[in-house]
C-alpha cells in the first residue's frame, strides 16, 4: 500500500476538466486507487466519485494505491495533478 | 395530394429535402422484472447498450472539437467516463442479477440514487453535475428502449430539420453541409432559431404551430423561406417548380455578388456602412462573402454558453484576435457580455426572475460581477492591437452605469500597460441605445460616448411595452412607427450635433421597407445578418437621400405605422 497527501492550489479546486483527466490516468492501472478528502474515501477511477468530493481550493487531499502497479500509479497521479495545476 | 403548412419566412431560400426530426422520444416505460435465468442476457444487453451510447458520445465528441472547439468538447471526454464509472456500472448489474431487475429499471433507481445526492449538494457547481449524469443516462436509457434520441451532430445525408424550437446548443451541433433548412412549431422573425438560419444563410421558417405532429421523420418537403410555406407531399410538378424559383434565387444572388466590393451610396453619393452581425468567429467568412464593411455587432454570448466554467481571458482573446485579424482594418464592434435574464448560465447562481427581460442582466448583471467583467474587458484590451476594436455596453439605462463601465475598461488598460502589455490607444467605446430612458436623454449621452448603435428588437419591447417572445401581443412589434421614428431621430441628431456616429444592429436595419426611412434618418452605420448586406447595398444605390429626408420628416409627422408603411412606397416609388 502506497499513500501521498497533496495541497491542491488551483482557483477552482478539482473541477471538471482536471477530474476528467484524474479519472482518464487512474483507469490505466490495475491498482486499487483511492481519493480522500474531509475523511470520506471515494474510487479514484469514478468520476462521479471524484466529482461528489467537491475538492475545492487550499484543500488537503490524499491517494491510496494498492496493487501489483501502486507505486508507477502514484507517480503518474503527481504528475496528472501538477500537469494540470492543481498543485504548486 | 400536396400540403401547405404557413409559417413565418425567417431565413430566405428554397430548400428541398428529407426532414429529419429533432424531437426527443417518450423514455417513460411500465416496470417490469425479468426472469432469474434471464439476469446473465438483461447483463450482456444493458453492456451492448453502453457500448452505443459510447460510440454516439465520441462522435458527438469529435464533431464539437471541430465545430465549437475543444474547451467546449471536453464536457464530452467527462460524459464517456460516466459511462465506464464503476459506481454507476456495478450497482446496475448486482441490481440486475440480484432482484432480477429489467436493465432500463435498474439504471432508473440508480441514476436517481446519484441525482439525488449531486442535488443535495450545498454547492451550485456540483448540483448542476446532476444535469450531465441524467443528460448521460438518458441517452442509455433511449438505447435499452430502442427510442433513440435525435442526435443532430451524426446527420450525414441532405436534410431539412424540424423541430418545437431550436436552442443555442442544437444549433452549434448543425452542419451546413448537410442541413438544408429548418421548420420550427414556435418562434417568430427574432427568436433565436431565426436569426441563427440568417447567419448560417439556410432557409428556415419558424412559427408554423404545428409541423412536428403534421410531418414525420424522412418525408420529403419543400420549404420557401421567403414566404413561410412549408409544402410535404409535392407532387413532381411542384418540385420542378420550386428547382426553377431555387434557381432563379440563385442568379439573383450571382447578380448581387457584383457589387460585392462596392461602396455604399446613395444615388445623390452620400456614403453610408453596411456591416453584419456575427455571433462565433467561424461566422466571419460570411460576413466577408457577402462584401460587409465591418462589424457592427459582434455578440459575445457564445463564448460563456454550452459550457461549464467561465471562459479564461486567454480563451476570450483568442476568439476576439481570431475576428479581428481576419477583418484586418475594417471596424469590428464587440457587445460586451449580454448574459442574464432569459440566457442563463449553469455555472452562475443567477437567480430566477418574474419579468427577466426587465430584470438582471447584460451591464447590469455585469457591473454585480467585476471579476467576470474584468476578464473579458481584458481580453478585449490584448485583442485591441490586432486590428479595429469598438468596445459597445449593452443595456445602458443611465450615464453613471456608463462611467462606471468606462472607468473599469480604462482601470484594466492601465494594469496592462503597467504589466508591459501592448493595447491600442484609440478604442472607441459606445453603447447599445435599447431602452428608451437613453434615447430620451441622447444629447447628454452623446458628451460622453465616442458611438451609438441602436437595438431595435429590445427598444422596440421597451417602448411598446410588449414581450417580443409573447405572441399575443406580437402586434406591437411596430418597427415603422412613428413613436419608434421619433426616438431614433432623437439619437441620431444629438450624436450629429456632437460630432459622433450611430448605427443600428437590430433586425430593422435590413429590412426593405426601414432602409428608406433611416436612410432619411440619417444612419451612419446598418449592421444586419450579412446575407441581407448586398440587398441592402443594391437598394440604397435607388435611393435619393434629399428626398428620403423628406420622407422621414412624413413619416415622424404621422399617427399610425400604417401611414408610414404607405409613405415609404409612396416615396420610393416616385424616385
Amino acid at each position: 500500500m502506497e499513500q501521498k497527501s497533496y495541497f491542491i492550489t488551483d482557483e477552482t479546486g478539482i473541477h471538471a476538466r482536471p477530474a476528467t483527466i484524474l479519472v482518464q490516468t487512474a483507469s490505466k492501472f490495475d491498482s486499487e486507487l483511492q481519493l480522500e478528502f474531509n475523511s470520506k474515501k471515494v474510487n479514484l477511477k469514478s468520476i462521479m466519485g471524484v466529482m461528489s468530493l467537491g475538492v475545492g481550493k487550499d484543500s488537503e487531499v490524499t491517494v491510496y494505491a494498492e496493487g501489483n502497479d501502486e507505486k508507477e500509479a502514484l507517480e503518474a497521479i503527481t504528475e496528472t495533478l501538477s500537469n494540470e495545476g492543481l498543485t504548486d | 395530394m400536396s400540403k401547405i403548412l404557413k409559417g413565418i419566412g425567417a431565413s430566405d431560400g428554397i430548400a428541398i429535402s428529407k426532414a429529419y426530426s429533432l424531437v426527443e422520444p417518450d423514455l417513460n416505460f411500465t416496470e417490469t422484472s425479468i426472469e432469474s435465468s434471464a439476469s446473465a442476457e438483461e447483463v450482456q444487453r444493458f453492456k451492448d447498450s453502453i457500448h452505443k451510447t459510447k460510440v454516439e458520445i465520441t462522435k458527438i465528441r469529435n464533431h464539437a472539437e471541430v465545430a465549437v472547439g475543444p474547451e467546449h468538447a471536453a464536457i464530452f471526454d467527462a460524459h464517456l467516463l460516466v459511462l465506464e464509472d464503476p459506481e454507476l456500472i456495478t450497482p446496475i448489474e448486482e441490481k440486475i442479477t440480484d432482484q432480477s431487475s429489467s436493465a432500463q429499471q435498474a439504471l432508473v433507481e440508480t441514476r436517481d440514487e446519484f441525482v439525488t445526492m449531486f442535488e443535495s449538494m450545498d454547492n451550485e457547481y456540483m448540483r448542476e453535475r446532476a444535469a450531465d449524469i441524467k443528460d448521460v443516462t438518458k441517452r442509455i436509457l433511449a438505447n435499452l428502449l430502442d427510442r433513440p434520441l435525435p442526435n443532430p451532430a451524426s446527420i450525414d445525408e441532405e436534410v431539412v430539420i424540424i423541430a418545437d424550437d431550436l436552442t443555442p446548443s442544437d444549433t452549434a451541433q448543425l452542419d451546413k453541409q448537410f442541413v438544408k433548412g429548418f421548420v420550427t412549431n414556435i418562434g417568430g422573425r427574432t427568436s433565436h432559431s431565426a436569426i441563427m438560419a440568417r447567419t448560417l444563410e439556410i432557409p428556415a421558417v419558424v412559427g408554423t404551430k404545428g409541423v412536428t405532429d403534421e410531418i414525420t421523420e424522412g418525408d420529403m418537403i419543400i420549404v420557401d423561406g421567403e414566404n413561410g410555406d412549408v409544402i410535404v407531399g409535392a407532387t413532381d410538378k411542384e418540385i420542378k417548380a420550386y428547382e426553377v424559383k431555387s434557381q432563379a434565387l440563385d442568379k439573383e444572388r450571382q447578380e448581387l455578388l457584383k457589387i460585392k466590393e462596392d461602396e455604399t451610396k446613395t444615388s445623390d453619393g452620400i456614403k453610408v456602412e453596411l456591416g453584419a452581425n456575427i455571433g462565433t468567429p467561424e461566422d466571419v467568412e460570411t460576413v466577408l462573402e457577402n462584401g460587409a464593411e465591418g462589424i457592427g455587432l459582434f455578440r459575445t454570448e457564445f463564448l460563456y454558453m454550452g459550457r461549464n466554467e467561465l471562459p479564461t481571458e486567454d480563451e476570450q482573446y483568442e476568439s476576439y484576435k481570431a475576428v479581428l485579424e481576419r477583418m484586418e482594418d475594417k471596424p469590428v464592434v464587440v457587445r460586451t457580455i449580454d448574459i442574464g435574464g432569459d440566457k442563463e448560465l449553469s455555472y452562475l447562481d443567477m437567480p430566477k426572475e418574474l419579468n427577466p427581460f426587465l430584470g438582471y442582466r447584460a451591464i447590469r448583471m455585469a457591473l454585480d460581477n467585476k471579476y467576470l467583467f474584468r476578464t473579458q474587458l481584458r481580453a478585449l484590451l490584448r485583442a485591441s492591437v490586432h486590428g479595429n476594436l469598438k468596445v459597445m455596453f449593452p443595456m445602458i439605462a443611465t450615464i453613471e452605469e456608463f462611467e462606471e463601465a468606462k472607468a473599469l475598461l480604462i482601470e484594466c488598460r492601465d494594469e496592462l500597460k503597467a504589466d508591459g502589455v501592448d493595447v491600442s490607444d484609440d478604442i472607441e467605446v459606445g453603447i447599445m441605445v435599447e431602452i428608451p430612458s437613453t434615447a430620451v436623454l441622447a444629447d447628454e449621452f452623446a458628451k460622453v460616448v465616442d458611438f451609438f448603435s441602436i437595438g431595435t428588437n429590445d427598444l422596440i419591447q421597451y417602448t411598446f411595452a410588449a414581450d417580443r417572445m409573447n405572441e399575443n401581443v406580437s402586434y406591437l412589434y411596430q418597427p415603422y412607427h412613428p413613436a419608434l421614428l421619433r426616438l431614433i431621430h432623437n439619437v441620431i441628431k444629438a450624436a450629429h450635433d456632437n460630432g459622433k456616429w450611430v448605427g443600428m444592429c437590430g433586425e430593422m436595419a435590413g429590412d426593405k421597407t426601414a432602409v428608406p426611412l433611416l436612410i432619411g434618418l440619417g444612419l451612419d452605420e446598418f449592421s444586419m445578418s450579412a446575407g441581407s448586406v448586398l440587398k441592402a447595398r443594391k437598394q440604397i444605390a435607388d435611393l435619393k437621400k434629399t428626398d428620403m429626408e423628406q420622407l422621414a420628416d412624413a413619416a415622424m409627422r404621422s399617427p399610425k405605422s400604417e401611414t408610414v408603411t404607405a409613405l415609404v412606397k409612396e416615396y420610393t416609388e416616385r424616385s
